[in-house]
C-alpha cells in the first residue's frame, strides 16, 4: 500500500439516529499528512462523522476507510491507526500525567522495552516534562489538553482525530495547543482530522477544510480558495453564511452537545 | 518525538483466539493496574467505605451475638457474619461501577477508552477485574476489623489465595451487572435508583446474615439464584471453616462473571452511540 491512499475516505456515508438524518450521503477524501478540519455549526454532523471514522459507530461496509482499512469490517486494524482526543476534558484527574499516558500506552500495546521511553517521549514533545508526575487534576485546561494529545500520541497513530481540541480554552491555551500539533505533524508527518466551529482557527491552522451543515458536505477547499470564491475581503464567516444562507439553525446541537461543552468550558475555566 | 510515519502501512492480521485472550490479560492488568494507581493516590476512599462494615461487624455483630437470636450451630455469630459483610463492602463498591461507566461516558473516557484496539470483551472484563481489586484491598481494611473484634480468621495462603479469587469474581459479577443496567437505562440518576433498589434486596435475599434454613421458602429460592451467596458461602468456608461446596460456590461464580461480562460487552457500545 502506498502514499496515494486517502487517509479517510467516506463514499456516500449516511447516519441516522431515528427520524434524524445525522449523516447525509457524505463524500470525503482527507489526503495523508494534511490538516483537514472539518467545519460546522452544532448539529451539523461533525461528531458523528468522526465517530464512525473512530469506529464508535457503526458504518456499513465499504463507506468508510482509513489508509484504505475498511471500518466496517476491520476495526481494531483501524484503531491501531488512529490517534483520537474527544470532545471533553477527558485525562483522568486523579492520575499523574505520566500515569494517564502509561495507561494508553499499555492500552495500544506499546512494547514494554520502549514504553517508558514512549511516554517520556510524548510528555516532552507536549512540554509536560516538568509536571509530568503532578496529578492531572492540578493541570490548567490548556495542559490537560496536551495531556490529552501525549495520550492519542503515545501510539505514534497516522491519523490523529481531533474532535473540538481548543473547546473552553483561552487564546493563549489554544495557541499552545495548536503549536504542538504543528510541530508534531512537521516532525512526523501524520494526518490530522479536527472538527471545529471556530472559523478563524480554521483559516489559520487546516490545509484544507470541509464545510458541514445539515449532514452534509456544503463547501470543500484550502480556506483561501473558499474564501476567494466569495469575494476578495471575504472571511470563512463569509463562507459559512453564504453556503447555509446564515441560518444558525435553532434546532441544531443537541442538550447533550451543549452539556458537553458546558462541562468542558467549566473544567477549563 | 515519535518516528515519522512510514509510507508503507503495516497492518496486523486480525487477532486470532490466542492472541486475544492475551489482549484480554494485557487489559485488565493494565485496568487494575490504574485502580492501584488512584486508591494509591486516595486513601480516604478506603477509610470511608470501611465505617459501613466496621458499623455492622461492630454494633449488628455484636448485638446479636449477645442476643443468640440467629442460630449458627458452633459458630459464634460474629464469625458467621464476618464473610457476609466482607462480601457486602465488596457488593457496595461493585455495583455502582455502572454509574462510573456513565461519568466515563459523559467525560469522554469511555470513547477514548473504545477507540483502543481492546475489543469490548477485553475492556469490560479489565473494568470488572479492576472493581475486583478494589474490593480486594477494601475485604483487607474489613479482615483487619474483623480481626480486632476477636472474629477467628482462618490465614493459609492457599485460602488467602480463595478469598480474594471469590472477592473478585463476585465484584466481576455486579460490576458487570451494573454496566449492564447502565447500557440498559443510560442515565445516571436512573441507575443510581435502581442500584439503591437492588443492592439491599440482593444482600438480604443471600445467606450474609443469616442461615438459608431460617429462611422462609420463597426466600431460599431466591438465595439458590443469588450469586452473592454463592461468594458468602465460599468466604465463610475459606475464613471460618464453615461447611461451604467450594466446587460448586466457584464454579457459579465463574459461570455468572463469565456471562455478565459477555451481557455487558454486548450492551457497552449503546452508552456511546447516544
Amino acid at each position: 500500500m502506498t502514499e496515494q491512499v486517502p487517509a479517510v475516505r467516506c463514499a456516500g456515508l449516511t447516519h441516522r439516529f431515528g427520524d434524524t438524518l445525522a449523516v447525509d450521503h457524505l463524500d470525503l477524501e482527507v489526503r495523508p499528512g494534511e490538516v483537514f478540519g472539518l467545519l460546522g455549526p452544532n448539529g451539523a454532523g461533525k461528531t458523528t462523522t468522526i465517530r464512525m471514522i473512530t469506529t464508535l459507530l457503526p458504518a456499513p461496509p465499504g463507506a468508510v476507510a482509513v489508509f484504505g482499512v475498511d471500518v466496517a469490517t476491520r476495526r481494531t486494524a483501524v484503531r491501531r491507526l488512529i490517534g483520537y482526543v474527544p470532545q471533553q476534558l477527558s485525562a483522568d484527574a486523579t492520575l499523574t500525567g505520566r500515569e494517564n499516558v502509561a495507561l494508553f500506552a499499555r492500552l495500544y500495546d506499546v512494547p514494554r522495552p520502549d514504553r517508558r521511553g514512549r511516554v517520556a517521549e510524548v510528555l516532552d514533545a507536549v512540554d509536560l516534562t516538568d509536571v509530568a508526575d503532578r496529578p492531572a487534576k492540578t493541570y490548567s485546561g490548556g495542559m490537560v489538553r496536551r495531556l490529552e494529545l501525549a495520550q492519542a500520541l503515545v501510539s505514534a497513530p497516522r491519523l490523529l482525530v481531533l474532535d473540538e481540541p481548543t473547546v473552553g480554552l483561552d487564546p493563549v491555551a489554544r495557541d499552545g495547543v495548536w503549536q504542538r500539533i504543528e510541530q508534531i505533524c512537521a516532525d512526523t508527518g501524520m494526518t490530522v482530522l479536527v472538527t471545529t466551529h471556530l472559523m478563524q482557527e480554521a483559516d489559520r491552522r487546516c490545509d484544507r477544510v470541509a464545510l458541514m451543515h445539515r449532514g452534509r458536505v456544503r463547501a470543500l477547499g484550502t480556506p483561501a480558495e473558499l474564501r476567494d470564491a466569495i469575494g476578495p475581503d471575504a472571511t470563512l464567516d463569509d463562507v459559512f453564511r453564504a453556503h447555509t444562507g446564515d441560518a444558525l439553525d435553532e434546532n441544531s446541537g443537541g442538550m447533550r452537545d451543549v452539556r458537553a461543552a458546558r462541562r468542558t468550558a467549566r473544567r477549563v475555566s | 518525538m515519535s518516528p515519522a510515519v512510514s509510507p508503507v502501512l503495516d497492518i496486523p492480521p486480525d487477532p486470532g483466539p490466542l492472541q486475544l485472550l492475551r489482549t484480554g490479560v494485557s487489559r485488565i492488568g493494565a485496568m487494575c493496574l490504574v485502580e492501584l494507581q488512584k486508591l494509591r493516590h486516595d486513601r480516604t476512599e478506603l477509610v470511608t467505605r470501611a465505617v459501613q462494615p466496621t458499623l455492622w461487624l461492630l454494633v449488628f455483630g455484636q448485638v446479636f451475638t449477645r442476643i443468640h437470636a440467629i442460630p449458627t450451630g458452633n459458630t459464634p455469630y460474629l464469625d458467621f457474619l464476618a464473610p457476609g459483610i466482607l462480601a457486602q463492602s465488596a457488593l457496595f463498591i461493585a455495583i455502582f461501577y455502572g454509574i462510573q461507566i456513565i461519568w466515563e461516558r459523559d467525560a469522554g473516557v469511555l470513547s477514548k477508552l473504545m477507540v483502543t484496539p481492546t475489543p469490548r470483551v477485553a475492556l469490560v472484563a479489565a473494568k470488572a477485574f479492576a472493581s475486583g481489586v478494589r474490593a480486594v484491598v477494601q475485604a483487607a481494611a474489613v479482615m483487619i476489623v474483623a480481626a480486632l473484634l476477636g472474629v477467628h480468621l482462618q490465614a493459609g495462603p492457599l485460602r488467602l489465595l480463595g478469598v480474594v479469587v471469590a472477592l473478585v469474581l463476585g465484584s466481576a459479577f455486579f460490576c458487570c451487572l451494573s454496566i449492564t443496567i447502565a447500557g440498559l437505562v443510560l442515565s445516571r440518576d436512573r441507575l443510581m435508583g435502581i442500584g439503591q433498589a437492588i443492592t439491599m434486596p440482593l444482600f438480604f435475599a443471600s445467606n450474609a446474615l443469616y442461615p438459608v434454613q431460617l429462611m422462609p421458602g420463597w426466600l431460599q429460592v431466591i438465595n439458590h439464584i443469588n450469586p452473592l451467596s454463592y461468594e458468602v458461602e465460599a468466604l465463610r468456608g475459606l475464613l471460618v471453616d464453615a461447611p461451604a461446596r467450594l466446587a460448586l460456590d466457584f464454579g457459579v461464580l465463574v459461570v455468572a462473571a463469565s456471562v455478565m461480562i459477555t451481557v455487558a460487552a454486548a450492551l457497552l457500545p449503546r452508552l456511546t452511540r447516544g
